[in-house]
């Protein structure tokens, strides 16, 4: 097929054929609606405009969600019930170490991303240069990981010791007379490297949210304290850090959701090799290399648990904003 | 890219960061050195791997393979060589053609229905409307795995697999939730009487959509429609699994996955492509950073 | 231009009802305030009339037309909001053609009405602009403007002028009045504040708790108010109550209060002899001096220039006088005053219904 004749036909078709669809089909349904009485039609009214969105949501992720439980009890052709051999499978052998690196990564990098993130909106707070500094954290959040890993391998690249370093962090060391660091191969240092191609990308959203929430604390009350004498730690210990945590929270449980799910930079930086596969990246490999339905599942369904208590912390979270 | 959860407060101020100079490093000397350094270290940190990008991708196979990208500093030697190769050999235009194609109607769609479900979420009245928020919220963190074993089936069973449109639909459903509740709290800002006045006008339902919701909602989903388009060219889990078989270009995303396996063509056209891949969403959110700062901010912060 | 009539019509939230049996007729060209304090029910009374709040039980009509089940945008009213609620991604002509527009009136109609509707408002220099970049005086014309344009066949408008200062209040006051004078276009109005209801109404519909407690001109509400609620609520100062008895004396019948102050009483109270009652009369009311005057004791003087208002002591009860004259007497010292036995009223202590 010729691409270059199908983008802009697909464009159109998806950017404006479908939208006056769904458009007319609004129109529609208002048009059937009206020849309703009153009562009713307030009644029905809702539920027409909310049947695409919701549709589409129960499609993409509700029924999946239903069916994918149900498969992780069956076999890996998804034919007969086997019980929770999944399950034990999952907890078992190879698998330990899989999750052992997502623990590493559930508990690395929301913790890194918050400091490094917290220390960066402190001191940039302080700069007049701020909205520069600020722009260039930002850009790589516009950065794909499938990018920021191709980025990053040239970052980490490895020459055997007495060869010219071509990789930044290698050529850094070995300008302090120290040998190479073979970064992606190495257990756990290649785990910690990718971890940390994840903050990366991510800090900028973790600088902006808490970096809004700091110039949301009352300068006033801040500049109280400096009259009371308190010095600049003892204010952001006691003053800002305490003011904060409702986005310090934001943060973690963001970073949490983003490190479960984490994938494309361990899929194209190592493919899981030299032990550092992670739940998301097996999955990939029992779904298509393995044809694993029932082992595939399982993991998906652990990824999903995982994510329940940061779902749990949003829902209380959002039902106190709701009720002011 | 990962999503971030919180309704929307009431309409950010047009400034996040931007545009505030006063209160600026106090102290002794000697500490606000300390500051400048730290940050400046930390910008240079966060800058350089970009610059490298942007370096090695110019520099011509030879030098390249002899000596680390730093070395274009003091030996400038530029060439667009490694784009030309990237063009004739690694189906860079075809695949940012596709990721075109699939990010630009997922991002109309995506804000179309988002606006529609908030406004019927926000402005009417009716059992069950909590229950729906509540379920929205906790659909905010599913991972996409989870949906993957039962969607690889029903695409393949219905056709959708390989195509673009099955694309649309996936991204499109996957970031509703997120896009419903970005919208939800600035539709909530909008005075109840702006609509009661609007209907003794004479609007229908639709026509107030149209007239009223839709421009005074467009800041927000100026916001949405950036973060949604870079999720969508992002992307590489689902066009990876959704478009195999498929004969058209993979995506840009996909394509350099791909590419990174194979070091057949050398470093350079892969860092040509990596750049072509990067410039879209850069050019994006520093030409709109107010607008990606206010999702950002609005899709998340709250307290 | 149409009489608009509501006919035993109620509202409830699930429970709680907030309009219990109201029914008013408003003629064509009328202008017609509802006025209580904040709950009373005034305003749902205004948004039910308009559709924008269902009806329990009960009918509104317009005309001969029974408009419960017709769909707000289809009724041809008009509103004015306390906030305006003028579109604010439309300059102030967008603002009132948008009705227009919907209506199906064709562009050089639509330009010619908003051209005559700015002229009138004085609104012609500011037809560009967006409502942010009007003053609050500006905006409030605009929504009447944008009222006006319509031509509909009921004005509604909920308390336009709170969010005013008090000057433009007062300017708006007597200019929305000479308007609706000119264009007979039927109006409800919704105020909290009496004297705007007072000075623009051709009737005044006073409520409290979902209820109407009287229906009636300005003046005779003034005059002969059906209730004690009615009467402390016209009237600025409130007016003065005083329980006690109607008692035989040698010239005929007298009002006892509870601390024994005597009080004149009209000629017609003969009837109420032996009844407890509770005696009413309003500051402006009382004379100074004279025959048959009382002590009172001067708590506080407040002169306004025009007027003396006077805090006083009648025996155990706390009185508001309102005197012409310019008082000289201080704090603690005595003035005489007498109630002006034909403008007093008595109500039943009880029901708070007027007796006289």
């Amino acid at each position: 097929m010729d691409i270059t004749g199908l983008v802009p036909l697909l464009i159109v078709l998806g950017a404006i054929g479908i939208p006056f669809l769904v458009y007319l089909a609004l129109g529609l349904g208002e048009a059937v609606l009206s020849l309703c009485p009153p009562g009713p039609q307030r009644a029905m009214r809702p539920w027409l405009w909310l049947l695409l969105p919701l549709g589409l949501v129960a499609l993409i992720l509700i029924y999946p969600v239903i069916v994918t439980v149900a498969t992780s009890f069956q076999d890996a052709r998804a034919e007969s019930w086997i019980g929770a051999a999944n399950y034990r499978w999952a907890f078992s052998g190879a698998m330990l170490d899989v999750i052992g690196n997502n623990i590493l990564w559930l508990v690395i990098f929301p913790v890194v991303t918050l400091v490094l993130a917290l220390i960066a909106a402190v001191l940039f707070d302080k700069v007049s240069y701020e909205p520069l500094a600020m722009t260039i954290v930002i850009l790589p959040t516009a950065i794909s990981f499938t990018a920021g890993a191709v980025i990053w391998t040239q970052m980490y690249s490895f020459q055997p010791a007495g060869s010219p370093q071509l990789g930044t962090f290698n050529a850094v060391l070995q300008v302090f007379g120290l040998g190479p660091v073979p970064w992606l191969i190495q257990p756990v240092v290649n785990t910690l490297a990718l971890i940390f191609v994840a903050v990366w990308l991510q800090i900028g959203i973790a600088v902006l949210i808490l970096s809004s929430a700091i110039k949301n604390v009352g300068t006033e009350m801040i500049e109280a304290a400096r009259l009371d004498g308190a010095g600049e730690w003892r204010i952001f210990f006691s003053m800002i850090l305490p003011n904060i945590l409702p986005s310090v929270l934001v943060v973690l449980t963001t970073m949490i959701i983003a490190a479960l799910k984490v994938f494309d930079i361990v899929y194209v930086m190592t493919n899981g090799n030299f032990g550092t596969d992670v739940i998301a990246n097996r999955l990939y490999y029992e779904l298509f290399a393995a044809n694993n339905l029932g082992h595939a599942s399982a993991i998906a369904v652990i990824l999903l648990i995982s994510a329940l208590p940061v779902a749990l912390i949003n829902i209380i979270q959002f039902r106190t904003e709701v009720r002011p | 890219m990962s999503k971030t959860a919180r309704q929307s407060a009431v309409p950010l101020s047009s400034h996040g960061f931007i545009g505030l100079a006063a209160d600026r490093v106090r102290g002794r000397g000697h500490l606000r050195w300390l500051v400048h350094a730290v940050v400046l270290l930390f910008v240079l940190f966060w800058f350089v791997p970009i610059l490298a990008l942007l370096l090695s991708s110019l520099r011509p196979q030879a030098e390249t393979a002899a000596s680390g990208w730093w070395m274009a500093l003091p030996r400038p030697a530029f060439t667009a060589t490694n784009y030309m190769l990237a063009f004739d050999q690694l189906r860079v235009a075809g695949s940012l053609g596709t990721s075109l194609a699939i990010a630009i109607p997922t991002t109309v769609l995506v804000i179309l229905l988002s606006v529609i479900g908030a406004y019927a979420l926000v402005r009417m009245n009716f059992a069950g409307r909590t229950a729906i928020s509540l379920l929205l919220v906790a659909l905010l963190v599913t991972p996409p795995q989870i949906t993957l074993v039962p969607l690889l089936r029903l695409y393949n069973l219905v056709g959708l697999s390989g195509t673009i449109p099955g694309i649309w639909l996936y991204q499109v459903g996957f970031t509703l939730p997120f896009g419903v509740f970005l919208l939800r709290g600035f539709i909530a800002s909008i005075p109840q009487e702006l609509f009661e006045s609007a209907r003794l006008d004479g609007a229908s339902e639709l026509r107030i959509f149209r007239s009223i919701v839709l421009p005074l909602s467009r800041p927000i989903m100026a916001s949405l429609g950036i973060m949604a388009f870079l999720w969508s060219w992002n992307d590489l889990l689902i066009p990876l699994l959704f478009m195999g078989g498929s004969s058209l270009p993979p995506p840009i995303t996909v394509n350099l996955a791909g590419l990174v396996a194979q070091t057949t063509q050398g470093q350079g056209p892969l860092m040509a492509a990596t750049f072509l891949s990067v410039l879209v969403p850069l050019v994006l959110v520093l030409s709109l950073q107010r607008h990606f700062v206010r999702g950002i901010l609005g899709g998340a912060v709250k307290g | 231009m149409t009489s608009v009539a509501i006919r035993a019509l109620r509202k409830s939230y699930g429970t709680i009802p907030v309009i219990r049996d109201v029914s008013i007729d408003i003629e064509d060209g009328e202008f017609v305030v509802l006025v209580g304090p904040s709950g009373c029910g005034k305003s749902t009374l205004l948004r039910m009339i308009a559709g924008l709040e269902t009806v329990s039980d009960g009918e509104i009509c317009m005309g001969s037309r029974v408009i419960n089940d017709v769909a707000a945008k289809d009724r041809d009213i008009a509103m004015v909001f306390q906030s305006y609620a003028l579109y604010p991604h439309m300059t102030v002509a967008e603002n009132m053609a948008f009705s227009l527009r919907l209506k199906g009136i064709a562009r050089a109609e639509r330009d010619r009405r908003i051209a005559k509707v700015g002229e009138l408002l004085g609104l012609g220099a500011l037809l560009k602009r967006y409502p942010r970049q009007l003053s609050g005086g500006q905006r409030q014309r605009v929504a009447m403007g944008r009222a006006i344009v319509r031509d509909p066949q009921v004005f509604l408008f909920d308390e336009p002028l709170s969010n005013l200062d008090a000057k433009l209040r007062v300017e708006m006051r007597s200019e929305i009045k000479a308007l609706q004078h000119r264009l007979k276009i039927t109006t409800i109005y919704v105020t909290h504040d009496q004297i705007e209801a007072m000075t623009m109404a051709d009737r005044i519909v006073v409520m409290r708790d979902g209820r109407v407690e009287q229906c009636d001109t300005p003046l005779d509400l003034y005059d002969r108010p059906a209730n004690m609620f009615v009467a402390a609520f016209i009237g600025s100062p409130a007016m003065n109550f005083l329980h006690g008895m109607v008692e035989k004396r040698n010239s005929g019948c007298s009002f006892m209060s509870c601390d024994g102050i005597e009080l004149p009483l009209p000629p017609g109270a003969g009837q109420l002899e032996g009844r407890p009652v509770v005696y009413g009369i309003r500051p402006e009311h009382f004379g100074l001096g004279g025959a048959g005057s009382l002590q009172a004791r001067i708590r506080l003087v407040e002169p306004t220039g025009s007027e003396t208002m006077v805090f006083l002591r009648l025996g155990e009860t706390e009185v508001v006088g309102l005197f012409r004259e310019r008082i000289a007497a201080r704090e603690g010292e005595t003035i005489p005053i007498r109630p002006d036995p034909s403008r007093i009223h008595l109500f039943d202590p009880d029901s708070g219904r007027r007796l006289i």
